[in-house]
């Protein structure tokens, strides 16, 4: 039976973690690749690196960081943030990146995931939607949520997987940082809309969310970073908390 | 000892370079190369494939010889290969995705989508499935069985003969995840990305 996964999410900013594990045996706490072990040796079903550096000099720096990484952890390592073209994906897959996730970009040239996903193929190309509700629908943001681009999520999700998407990862803008759950109405629609998994992503405060995410949210895996950074849940406890739950992980 | 891992363009083949190299450390000289002298020269090979199988069928021959080199290397020489999802996906004598593709035809068989029940079972079946073995394989020494692997894959290889399959995993019916037939070995499943369970089906391929 194929299990749901739990999917530790890393800031990294110039090449350090700027959001995560903050234990006292750390020897260095912003080292990205020294975190991806302690998750994937936790039992992180996958690892994502969110790339949040702003200025482009620094750009190469995440190369850096998934060469090394990729050579330490033996589970799939997505990568995302700062994504502009097939170029930049075939340099990040080359580095040992398994799948890039795909934002801005998706939404501003649609060539970028039709073109990637025929070259490197779908199973590497995860679109990530921002999402935001406005009135009865939600609408799809860009530039890390600073532009709202006005398109329909539902409608955009269709659209990514005939692109050839993969996979979605969907943030609730309204709930990321709020420690508040996933917007499960977002997810379950999004899900039910399309064939392709479902990541869910954006607020997630306590491990029940997790459980939401899930059963209502029908999403096929959950992406959290908070939640398992300073130590206030292990990827283990998780895993056994669902366990409990009745939902099927792999432990 | 050399082990050789075929690069015919085939996608992103970094992680297998990686878990190979993990698994080898100094002893084992891994060989990165569509090179057909070096082919020749290994003691194994691995046939990685990601994407489609029509754009993988089409790297392949877009190499001159490789074919031929792969062919002889595993049909007449008789020394072990291990094709890794699309790779192992080719071994077949066609495959249906895009479009009608010629294999390699080495275990007759064909490649078609994954039935997912009109929509019940998303797809591509992504994640960790646990594998269900159905017969001894020299690659599942000391591998449990029941244990998970990390899978990512719309198509399926349904083989003529079923005592070619080693396991099959569960995804709206039971998939064929795993073959052995003589020296010809290949897993639906990515063991590189399949954390030490996966390394130690790398290793035993190395040590057969």
């Amino acid at each position: 039976m194929l299990k749901y996964r739990i999917i530790p999410c890393l800031d990294v900013k110039n090449g350090r973690v700027v959001k995560g594990i903050n234990f006292i045996d750390l020897k260095d706490a912003g080292d990205p690749v020294e975190q991806a072990k302690i998750y994937s040796d936790g039992g992180a079903d996958e690892i994502c690196f969110l790339d949040i550096t702003a200025s482009h000099e620094n750009r190469d720096t995440i190369y850096e960081v998934v060469k090394k990484t990729s050579k330490e952890c033996f589970v799939p390592l997505t990568v995302g943030g700062g994504i502009r073209s097939v170029e930049d994906i075939n340099k990040l897959l080359n580095c040992g990146a398994d799948k890039v996730s795909i934002n801005t970009a998706a939404v501003e040239n649609s060539k970028v995931v039709i073109d990637s996903s025929k070259k490197f193929g779908s199973q590497c190309i995860v679109v990530a939607i921002d999402a935001k509700k406005n009135g009865d629908k939600w609408e799809v943001f860009t530039h890390g949520g600073r532009n709202n681009s006005g398109i329909d999520a539902l409608e955009y999700a269709k659209q990514m997987e005939k692109n050839g998407a993969g996979e979605l990862l969907v943030t609730s803008m309204d709930r990321d940082g709020t420690q508040a759950g996933y917007d499960i109405e977002l997810m379950s629609k999004i899900s039910s809309k399309v064939n392709i998994p479902i990541i869910a992503s954006g607020g997630v405060g306590n491990l029940d969310h997790l459980v939401d995410g899930i059963k209502l949210g029908k999403a096929s895996a959950v992406l959290a970073a908070s939640i398992f950074h300073y130590g206030k849940h292990s990827v283990k406890e998780a895993k056994d908390y669902l366990d409990s739950k009745g939902i099927p992980v792999r432990i | 000892m050399k082990v050789t891992i075929v690069d015919y363009n085939s996608g992103n083949i970094s992680s297998v370079i990686n878990s190979f190299k993990e698994v080898a450390k100094d002893k084992v000289n891994i060989e990165v190369t569509s090179d057909l002298n070096k082919i020749k020269l290994s003691d194994k090979v691995v046939l990685p494939g990601q994407g489609s199988f029509k754009s993988c069928v089409e790297a392949l021959n877009n190499i001159d010889g490789l074919k031929e080199t792969l062919n002889e290397f595993v049909m007449t020489n008789k020394k072990p290969l291990l094709g890794i999802c699309v790779g192992l996906q080719m071994f077949a004598d066609v495959g249906y995705e895009e479009t009608e593709t010629k294999g390699l035809g080495w275990i007759s068989g064909k490649v078609s989508k994954i039935d997912n029940q009109g929509g019940k079972f998303k797809l591509p079946h992504i994640g960790w499935n646990q594998i269900n073995i159905v017969k001894d394989s020299k690659i599942f020494k000391d591998i449990e069985n029941n244990s998970h692997m990390y899978f990512v894959h719309s198509y399926e290889f349904v083989p003529v003969d079923k005592k070619v399959v080693s396991a099959t995993t569960d995804y709206s019916s039971n998939i064929v995840c795993s073959v052995e037939k003589e020296n010809i070995f290949g897993t639906q499943f990515h063991p590189e990305k399949s954390d030490k369970l996966g390394l130690k089906i790398i290793e035993n391929f190395i040590k057969i």
